[in-house]
């Protein structure tokens, strides 16, 4: 069953086409790899489907249901959640109370003193527990390591449980042996059920975790299949040599 | 119709010196991401400079700026090191209230040295004038226009055509990336602090020989000065130019068509209707922090 | 993670004692010049606070607060005078008519200054401002434009007239105050904080920005309104330039900022500091202008050496000194671990 499909979309800033008409869809359950030389427009892609860019052309629907236009936290509400490029969280607050940032509650419950959390603070310390940064709950996000809100991030994404995460460079910028640990986290929400769509430049990480990948070049796509397939592909090497 | 003419014609010279006034302010903020709200005061500042040399020496208000723009050039510079930079948290919120300060000092001062009453730069050409479609243009205005090109060509120039103003656009484009490639950023703020400052002298000399003023006419400069560049888009330029002298023409206009009283408040409203259509400004970007 | 019981139960003791400071000063202090002062650094207090609520929390630094006062205090006037309310305690009971009819504003101009982001909201709000005096001044048939505009006049007088006012604006402070705690504790405050961090990063979690950002800028916006409300009646005619004065929007930025911006208790401190000492450079140096240059150099002074606000840089302080105090060196993890060697997990 296709969870998120991307028709056609467009996008253009002055003169430059980052975004070209770039079509995939996402089946439910799956892990998806988004890769491409630089400038190949994939964060705009994530932009675009998470709300963040409004398109020129084309469509996102996610469930079926056009979401093109959106804002991002509305979309966040509807099961899409996404990381960044440099793990954003939230420096001043604390690693729980991060945790409880995305935590949704509607209208005047939204008053309702965050004392009276106990369910959600469980629920967001266990998470905690699950990444191992449970030590870290009550320190400020600002002084965490980038390893600790790398996870953090994740973390606290998955608090209102997606069905479908958008990770921007998971393994972008922490050393080996935390890049396993994420695959690892990666692989056991996927179990539980979380469909991911990754952009990312580590080639090994990519084809060891998705089923499906997909390559950009220059805002379109130019090949998807299995990681196998988009190997051996020469369309696929000229674009990152270049020709 | 010639009243609407005549209110144009004067929007147009008028839009010229806040023209001048709100390139300096918006060239601060392009540079350094403060808002100076003191830039009001400094203009009234300049004004009441070239008026004690021209009460004390004779100076006639053009000629001092010989002397008052390289000196409001360096006292930019100073309050720029000594105030502004320090500055390293929170630099937006806290240079508003810098600057709102030094605006508050400067009145202070102003006020106990040349009280509270109005005052004028009055040339000893200041009535003469030429008749043109009908009505009477000042000598003045033409030469305050013709000054604040000279000044606006020359910032443009120094922009676009030199090194110094390539390390200021880069500055403001990119700090970081500008520091990266060499740019000493905090020279180029110094520096950039300085001569809005000096501008700030230049229309001060304008401003004060074509409306009274007093230490406390900055409030009602300022709060059209931050409109206009709002307007343009800030830190754009050509923005706060063009909405200059939009602005002054369609507030003249109005004070003709409708009323004066309502002139000024059309003013405020032009920037209401802008910012609900177009939030950044005519010029400005969105500003999405780094996606 | 919470404090020890009896740091918890100084804070309570602490809490009553200045409470009941604040109820019981009237009765001990006769002096009226005295009380004149409390009552104006208590009204700080609550404007100090309600501003918090938007530019502590959220991070959008409004500074054109000074309309709502002032729209606060005309509107107070006229429903007053529509209504054909008579002087005394009546009118009290009508403040929060003032506070909707403020709100009612707010939502006008937040809708259209919440459009723009940091540095333009700033310079919008201060438009703002100067267009509610504008009007003020020139819808002469509703305001008395630069005429001013009258409040009943109360029948109680002498030394003790200004003690109502002192005990309606402490209403208000404390009202305030409640408000803000309430709102920090909950789920919308933590909304605010996160906007006030990453903005971009609350939406894509799923934080309704654009909502809550209006419900603080109206909150206190209403809040603030309501103390103009009490703050028009205790001054019996207001004038436009006065009752929409820039000084007043910006003591009240300064007084946060003095105390610790986005703190609780910060704004309190602040005015408890800066009004008294503001009323005492007015009095010694209102009649020359030079009063505005020690007020700039106070000004400067305070933002120059405390940016962060007096409470933070305690707090920062306290901390310093307990974790020298604690068992090895220092072990705050701050800087990026991209290179720790690998096979070593990292956090």
């Amino acid at each position: 069953m296709t969870l998120l499909e991307v028709q056609s979309l467009s996008k253009r800033f002055g003169g430059v086409t980052a975004v070209d008409g770039c079509s995939l869809s996402l089946d439910l359950g799956s892990i998806t790899g988004l890769i491409g030389p630089n400038g190949s427009g994939k964060t705009t892609v994530f932009n675009l489907i998470t709300g963040f860019l409004a398109k020129d052309a084309g469509d996102v629907r996610f469930k079926g249901q056009s979401i093109a236009g959106f804002g991002p936290n509305r979309i966040y509400g509807l099961g899409i959640g996404r990381t960044f490029q440099l793990a954003r969280i939230f420096p001043r607050l604390t690693a729980l109370e991060n945790m409880l940032v995305p935590v949704r509650r509607s209208g005047f419950r939204a008053l309702v003193s965050r004392g009276q959390w106990n369910d959600e603070r469980t629920r967001a310390m266990d998470m905690l527990a699950a990444m191992d940064i449970a030590s870290v709950a009550g320190l400020l996000g600002g002084s965490l390591s980038y390893g600790q809100r790398k996870l953090l991030e994740l973390a606290a994404v998955m608090m209102a449980q997606p069905q479908l995460v958008l990770l921007d460079e998971p393994a972008g910028g922490v050393n080996p042996a935390l890049i396993e640990r994420i695959g690892e986290h990666i692989r056991e929400l996927n179990r539980q059920g979380v469909t991911f769509l990754l952009v990312e430049h580590n080639m090994p990480f990519v084809m060891g975790l998705c089923q499906k990948i997909v390559v950009l070049h220059r805002g379109a796509v130019l090949a998807e299949g299995t990681p196998a397939d988009v190997r051996g592909n020469a369309a696929v090497l000229d674009a990152y040599l270049g020709s | 119709m010639t009243l609407i003419l005549e209110a144009v014609v004067f929007g147009v010279l008028t839009g010229g010196v806040y023209a001048l006034m709100a390139s300096g302010l918006t060239l601060i903020f392009g540079v350094m991401r403060i808002i100076n709200v003191g830039h009001g005061a400094l203009v009234i500042l300049g004004a009441y400079l070239s008026f004690a040399l021209l009460r004390s020496a004779h100076i006639d208000p053009f000629v001092s700026l010989i002397i008052t723009m390289p000196a409001m050039f360096a006292l930019g510079v100073v309050l720029q090191l000594v105030f502004i930079r320090p500055l390293k948290e929170d630099r937006e919120a806290l240079s508003v209230l810098v600057t709102y300060a030094l605006a508050l000092g400067i009145e202070g001062l102003l006020g106990f040295l040349f009280s509270d009453n109005l005052v004028q730069l009055n040339a000893w050409y200041e009535t003469a004038s030429f008749a043109v479609f009908g009505f009477h243009i000042a000598y003045v205005y033409v030469f305050g226009f013709g000054l604040c090109i000279a000044i606006l060509a020359g910032i443009f120039l120094v922009l676009y055509r030199t090194t110094f103003g390539s390390a200021v656009r880069a500055t403001m484009l990119n700090r970081t990336a500008a520091q990266l490639v060499g740019v000493n950023v905090d020279r180029v703020s110094a520096i950039a602090f300085g001569i809005g400052v000096s501008t700030a002298a230049a229309g001060g000399v304008i401003f004060g020989m074509t409306n009274a003023f007093n230490p406390g006419s900055h409030y009602d400069l300022i709060s059209r000065l931050l409109t206009i560049i709002v307007l343009g888009g800030l830190g754009s330029l050509r923005g706060a130019v063009i909405a200059a002298v939009g602005m002054l023409i369609i507030e003249d206009v109005t004070a003709v068509v409708i009323s004066p009283v309502w002139a000024s408040f059309a003013f405020f409203l032009l920037l209401v209707i802008v910012l609900v259509v177009r939030p950044q400004g005519l010029y400005g970007i969105r500003v999405r922090e780094r996606i | 993670m919470r404090s020890p019981s009896w740091i918890r139960a100084a804070k309570w003791a602490a809490l009553v004692l200045v409470l009941a400071v604040a109820l019981l000063f009237p009765a001990f202090e006769s002096d009226p010049a005295t009380v004149n002062i409390a009552v104006f650094t208590v009204m700080y207090v609550g404007l100090a606070t309600a501003w918090n609520i938007m530019g502590g929390y959220t991070g959008y630094v409004s500074l054109g607060h000074a309309a709502f006062f002032g729209f606060g205090a005309y509107a107070f006037g006229l429903v007053l005078a529509h209504l054909g309310i008579q002087a005394g305690y009546e009118p009290f009971l009508f403040v929060p008519i003032a506070g909707v009819l403020t709100v009612v504003l707010a939502l006008v101009i937040g809708w259209i200054a919440l459009r723009t982001r940091a540095a333009t909201f700033v310079i919008v709000t201060i438009a703002m401002m100067f267009m509610v005096q504008l009007l003020a001044e020139n819808l002469v048939g509703l305001t008395g434009g630069g005429s001013g505009l009258s409040f009943p006049v109360p029948p109680w007088t002498g030394d003790f007239f200004d003690t109502p006012f002192y005990y309606a604006m402490l209403v208000m402070a404390v009202v305030s105050l409640l408000l803000s705690w309430w709102i920090r504790r909950s789920k919308f405050g933590l909304g605010l904080l996160a906007i006030r961090d990453d903005e971009d990063k609350a939406l894509a979690v799923g934080v309704p920005a654009h909502a809550y950002k209006l419900t603080a800028f109206v909150i206190s916006a209403g809040l603030v309104g309501m103390i103009g409300a009490v703050y028009g009646y205790y001054v019996t005619y207001i004038y436009p330039q006065y009752a929409i004065d820039p000084l007043v929007g910006i003591s009240l930025v300064l007084m946060v900022f003095l105390g610790g911006l986005g703190t609780l208790w910060g704004p309190v401190l602040g005015a408890v500091i800066l009004e008294p000492a503001q009323l005492w450079l007015a009095y010694n140096f209102g009649a020359s202008l030079l009063y505005l240059v020690f007020y700039a150099a106070v000004f400067l002074v305070v933002i120059l050496l405390l940016p962060r606000g007096i409470i933070p840089s305690v707090g920062d302080l306290l901390k310093r000194i307990a974790a020298r105090r604690a068992v090895g060196p220092s072990d705050t993890a701050s800087t990026s671990d991209a290179h720790t060697v690998a096979g070593v997990p990292s956090p």
